[in-house]
């Protein structure tokens, strides 16, 4: 791998709420297509690491480069670009509650990318169609079951072309029996070679997208590796999915 | 009988272009409190600290002193001080729209502290400033909640607006009382008065109630707020 394939690279990110250290110095370098995925007990860090990762949370320090070149995250219109190329995914879908499935797509299209109508609609017709949705265009959010919005979800950050994707345990909000048609979209787009870091306790997903896993305790990465490495007995990541294998019975 | 029949009907004409003059004041004063309402509102919700003292300050003063006051304060005080020479119906609209300012802001700042926080990080995500954010998807969800609270807060100023005839504007109840006194018809042209009043109320909730209905949302459950 050269230096150019670097996509987004993050050293020293932390962060503090009311003086508790939650993220202790975190680095990150993702290459394109690479996928990291951060395991770890509740209460980690991987939620406000992600969201610092895009600045939703501003971190108390930190450096960012996209594609090398660095990102003052300080500069609202310099943030604004980051983040149209940095898109992610929730755990509770944050769909616009107020707009279709079609309209939750076009949105930042035409507010962003300054698309005109017709094409914004096209584009998202495509997307939609990706994940399988091309038949709900039409329905609001409540209209729609949580496979279903994690789905629109997923169709409107891709829309955007981003060259990251952020996943923040995108299943967990779901119905056991709605986990699987969310996952065969992530699936897709790992295909696809989408370069994401993603939160998740899927067992599933961890040891078979996994280039390398994160496991995250108290605000720092305290082992990182391949599945392959990791995963073997007598590592905190191998007990960490033991435990989580005994909570939902899956196979490793 | 008659008499009385005939003095409503020579009395109702008069009384219903009042009607007209009240609901040009509460309209200019809810569209006013509107346009300040949920720019205040947003200022309490997004803005800086000072923004948020100084709309707190504004909305702690209208709402603690009583419309009177407030008429008599800006019609004699500040607006004569200000070398602005209003009309008493343009005074009246004025300060019941500041009024009702206050109220509003309060109505939106409370349907914008309701909605899931979530989407706005969802919008940030995808690139959208905080501008584009509050007007394309906070304002569209927060306004709509905010209907029946709206429409409550619209009954209020109508009847708040017969305070207006202290200033001499020439609206229902002013000249209700100027007719009542002259032919001692005081129960008839107050009932009447009254009923003007009652038409205005029940079509403006009305017509907020369609609205209301027109813009749902199918399966958006309005938790009200
Ligand atoms: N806005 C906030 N204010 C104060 N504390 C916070 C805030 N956000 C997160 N925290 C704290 O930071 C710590 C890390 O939380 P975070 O959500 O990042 O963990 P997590 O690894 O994602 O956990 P989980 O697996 O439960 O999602 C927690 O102790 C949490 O209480
Ligand atoms: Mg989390």
């Amino acid at each position: 791998m050269t230096r150019q394939d670097t996509i987004l690279r993050v050293e020293n990110i932390t962060k503090s709420f009311n003086g508790n250290p939650i993220l202790r110095g975190v680095d990150l370098t993702l290459r394109k297509g690479e996928i990291k995925i951060l395991v770890g007990p509740s209460g980690g860090g991987k939620s406000t690491f992600l969201q610092c990762l895009n600045c939703l949370i501003s971190p108390d320090s930190g450096q960012f480069w996209l594609e090398e070149r660095p990102v003052d995250i300080f500069s609202k219109k310099e943030l604004y670009r980051y983040r149209q190329q940095v898109g992610m995914i929730f755990q509770d879908f944050n769909l616009f509650d107020h707009l279709t499935a079609m309209d939750n797509v076009t949105l930042a299209l035409r507010k962003v990318k300054k698309m005109d109508k017709k094409a914004a609609l096209a584009r998202a017709i495509v997307e939609l169609s990706q994940v399988g949705l091309e038949d709900k265009t039409r329905l609001y959010p409540a209209e729609l079951s949580g496979g279903q919005k994690q789905r629109v979800a997923i169709a409107r950050a891709l829309a955007m072309d981003p060259k990251v994707l952020l996943l923040d345990e995108p299943t967990s909000a779901l119905d056991p029996d709605l986990t699987g048609e969310v996952i065969d979209v992530i699936r897709n787009l790992a295909k696809k070679g989408m370069t994401m870091v993603m939160a998740t306790h899927q067992i599933s997903l961890i040891r078979t997208l996994a280039d390398e896993i994160l496991f995250m305790e108290a605000g720092v990465v305290v082992e990182k590796g391949s599945p392959k490495t990791l995963l073997v007995p007598g590592t905190r990541s191998q007990g960490f999915c033991d435990k989580l294998n005994s909570l939902s019975g899956e196979g490793i | 009988m008659p008499e009385i029949i005939a003095i409503i009907k020579d009395a109702l004409p008069y009384l219903l272009s009042g009607g007209l003059i009240t609901a040009g004041i509460v309209t200019g004063a809810m569209a006013l409190g509107l346009i300040l309402g949920l720019s205040m509102a947003v200022g309490r919700v997004y803005g800086s600290t000072a923004v948020k003292r100084v709309i707190g300050i504004y909305v702690w003063f209208f709402q603690g002193v009583p419309i009177l006051v407030l008429l008599f304060l800006f019609y004699f005080g500040v607006f004569n001080y200000m070398g602005l020479n209003l009309s008493a119906v343009s005074a009246v609209t004025v300060v019941l729209g500041m009024t009702t300012a206050a109220y509003q802001a309060n109505i939106f700042r409370g349907a914008i502290l309701s909605l899931p926080q979530g989407q706005f990080k969802a919008a940030s995500t995808l690139g959208m400033s905080d501008i584009q954010t509050i007007l394309a998807i906070i304002l569209p969800q927060a306004l709509r909640l905010s209907i029946p609270a709206w429409s409550n807060e619209f009954s209020i100023v109508l009847k708040d607006s017969a305070l207006a005839f202290v200033l001499g504007a020439p609206e229902i109840m002013a000249r209700a009382k100027f007719v009542a006194s002259r032919t001692y018809q005081h129960l008839p042209i107050y009932i009447v008065a009254g009923l003007i009043y009652f038409i205005l109320t029940w079509a403006g909730v009305r017509a907020l109630a369609r609205l209301e209905k027109t813009v749902r949302i199918p399966g958006y459950s309005n938790k009200g707020i």
